[in-house]
């Protein structure tokens, strides 16, 4: 054996070693953090809260500017005197647009960071990722975005709308308002879109308005040409477009090419807020419907003040929009509930979480305890000139969140 | 017989969507067996370029007719960066090439996204490319209309560059024997260069003509790459009219299946068609015949 090969068999094992007793000591300090209660330090001046947003890979379009209400919200909070007279201090970290980062990046949060609350996540199935880490480890996370329903974690608070405080009030505004009797649903085929179209078929059902197609493109794709000729070919009275991303950009581009427009077949979206315009081009939306929960042209004194904050901090180009603001809103419930509990442990910002209120952008918004979501006023919105959304229809006052929508007797589940 | 006129029109604009892409392709893989995934990042430059230029020209018809060329040399310098910097290290190992050229990739979208930031851009269309134009009673539109022409035009360019120039007899000799092309005194590191300043630059005007469909963003490249590829494989490594036939089959097969059954499923079904037929003909519609003797 020369000495070549011995010096490279002892490095092997000295990496294998070494490999060895790093990987030891992972599980030691697993196991400590299981076993103790909660490591989150609350003696000092400050306390530690984590934001989980992916600022790369394919959402991090959205995700980035959810980063930047939070942080607005944080400095505010901060400015003002702090939670419980302690500074907010702030750990981020990358979701990276995929959700076993986000699983990975939330346990790290808790465990090694031990932050009293997390912040973040935009995809449903990074909130699936994530879900059974803070169920696991008994941490808390608020979700800022409009989602499918049908969840109701006792770790999670959900500040963005349900399906019956945003899909549901869309559906009685085209058949109320609008008057339709046929419908087009087009999506992209993931578990958002498929719930809610799930949901719309029985709402269709059970209030006459014909379903004339349902289509699926994959996430991310921009081959619109076959489902825009179906659609046109269908010719229903309205779309209902539960597209994510980059498509809605194709889908338009060809919908317009086509010669379709709001007047002949108008489009409700319900994932196209003002932050998404642009890229998709003014053009290709005026007219169009959204049903959001939150507009920037919203002309209430807390939303002129936050549009203001926001444009100062991040130029006056910038936009604000519904899971922004659903974002920079949980924060502040967060804190509502805090000092509710006077406390930061987790059980006891639970229990003290139904009926924390607090001033949003978007209004009164009022947590519910028993499933954890916030009511809501739904918007139905429809696309300016200037790239901004004028809302057109509001439902009467705050709506009750109703994840698995107890309350409508037409849907018996999925 | 109206879905049949319409799918067979939207299956072309498919089709010539995919052979804009992998033409400039089928130029770099075939010639040198290169299998640059960075292609779909030279098409998101060149998207990106057809965004500043509009914004410079500030007219949208103008915009887009400087974009083509400007957004020709754009592509076609990065590749040539590319070429110098790390492929030709690289030669006769395609699997580091791959590697290499896909963590490119990566680079330059993150590039993408700290100068452009991570929000789409929309690069507004000419007033003369929208709205459509009536052919047999079906609406095509004129974007699409434009891209197809595009599309034709590169190719046939491409084409003659090959069949009637100097430059394209040596790449034509360097695809077939690359040793006897030396010997007779052809520069193959100056060919090697030059075709891949065309492949890339290529990627460029895909890019610029794809504002017109979708939206701008740092991966715009990286969701057209993999079909660009199949296009590729399907048609023969290294055969422009093999290139041709299987952009447009897959897009019209896509079509066609689409209107049939969902857009998933059609994906599906052409994935396993590829499949398919690549165990019957691995070498593709058209094989290269070498004359070199490895």
């Amino acid at each position: 054996m020369n000495s070549r090969t011995t010096r490279t068999i002892t490095a092997a094992f000295s990496v294998a070693a070494l490999a060895g007793a790093l990987a030891g000591c992972g599980a030691k300090a697993g196991e400590s953090a299981d076993a103790a209660e909660s490591c989150v330090e609350t003696d000092g001046d400050t306390v530690k809260i984590g934001f989980l947003n992916s600022l790369s890979g394919t959402m991090a379009i959205s995700e980035t500017t959810v980063f930047k209400s939070l942080s607005m919200a944080a400095e505010e909070i901060n400015a003002d005197g702090g939670v419980l007279g302690k500074q907010l201090e702030i750990v981020s970290e990358d979701g990276q647009s995929e959700p076993t980062v986000f699983a990975e990046k939330a346990t790290k949060l808790i465990d090694q960071d031990c932050v009293a609350a997390v912040f973040g996540g935009w995809t449903s199935s990074s909130r699936k990722a994530m879900l059974p880490v803070f169920e696991g480890k008994d941490a808390l996370l608020f979700y800022p975005v409009q989602y499918e329903g049908l969840e109701a974690s006792e770790n999670i608070f959900y500040t963005g709308a349900t399906t019956n405080q945003q899909i549901i009030p869309a559906l009685d505004y085209l058949k109320d308002e609008k008057g339709i009797e046929s419908i087009f649903l087009v999506g992209s085929d993931y578990v958002f879109p498929r719930t809610a179209n799930a949901i719309i078929q029985a709402y269709a059902e059970e209030h006459g308005i014909e379903v004339l197609g349902e289509e699926y493109q994959p996430l991310g794709s921009t081959s619109f040409g076959t489902v825009v000729d179906k659609v046109k070919a269908a010719g229903a009275d309205a779309v209902f477009n539960t597209l994510n991303g980059d498509s809605n950009v194709a889908f338009f581009k060809e919908y317009k090419g086509k010669g379709l427009t709001a007047e002949s077949m108008p489009v409700v979206s319900v994932s196209i807020a003002e932050e998404e315009v642009p890229g998709v081009g003014v053009d290709n939306l005026v007219g169009q419907y959204t049903a959001w929960n939150y507009y920037q042209t919203l002309e209430t004194p807390v939303n002129e003040e936050f549009v203001a904050a926001f444009k100062e901090a991040n130029g006056a180009k910038a936009v604000t929009s519904d899971p922004m603001e659903a974002a920079y809103t949980s924060l502040h419930l967060w804190k509502g509930m805090v000092e509710k509990a006077d406390s930061f442990d987790v059980d006891d910002v639970v229990a003290a979480a139904d009926g924390v209120t607090f001033e949003a952008p978007e209004g009164t918004v009022t947590v519910n305890g028993e499933n954890h979501h916030i009511a809501k006023t739904a918007l139905i919105g429809q696309i300016r000139e200037d790239g901004l959304i004028e809302t057109v229809w509001s439902s009467d006052g705050p709506i009750e969140p109703d994840p698995f929508l107890e309350g409508y007797a037409w849907w018996e589940g999925e | 017989m109206e879905v049949f006129v319409s799918q067979v029109f939207t299956g072309l604009s498919a089709g010539a969507v995919l052979l804009l892409i992998a033409v400039g392709l089928t130029l770099t893989f075939g010639q040198m067996g290169v299998i640059n995934m960075a292609h779909g990042e030279f098409l998101m430059a060149g998207a990106y370029t057809a965004y500043v230029v509009n914004l410079v020209v500030g007219d949208a018809g103008l915009g887009l007719l400087v974009a083509l060329p400007v957004g020709f040399l754009v592509g076609g310098l990065l590749g040539v960066v590319l070429e110098a910097s790390v492929i030709r290290w690289m030669y006769h190992r395609p699997l580091d090439t791959l590697l290499v050229t896909y963590g490119v990739g990566l680079v330059l979208q993150q590039v993408a996204r700290d100068v452009f930031g991570a929000p789409a851009k929309d690069v507004p269309s000419p007033s003369w490319l929208s709205g459509s134009v009536p052919v047999l009673g079906y609406d095509f539109p004129m974007a699409r209309l434009f891209l197809l022409l595009l599309s034709v035009a590169c190719l046939l360019a491409v084409l003659a560059l090959l069949r009637r120039t100097a430059l394209g007899r040596q790449v034509r000799a360097t695809v077939e024997n690359r040793d006897l092309a030396e010997t007779v005194g052809i520069s193959t590191r100056r060919t090697d260069r030059i075709t891949f300043f065309l492949g890339s630059g290529l990627a460029g005007i895909a890019g610029v003509a794809l504002t017109l469909l979708g939206s701008t963003g740092p991966t715009i490249g990286a969701s057209y790459i993999v079909e660009a590829f199949l296009v590729v494989v399907v048609g023969g490594i290294g055969q422009l009219k093999g290139t041709v036939i299987a952009a447009f089959s897959i897009g019209v097969l896509q079509a066609f299946l689409e209107y049939a059954t969902s857009g998933s499923i059609a994906k599906v079904v052409v994935f396993l068609a590829i499949v398919v037929f690549l165990q019957v003909r691995p070498q593709g519609i058209f094989a290269v015949r070498t004359r070199s003797l490895a």
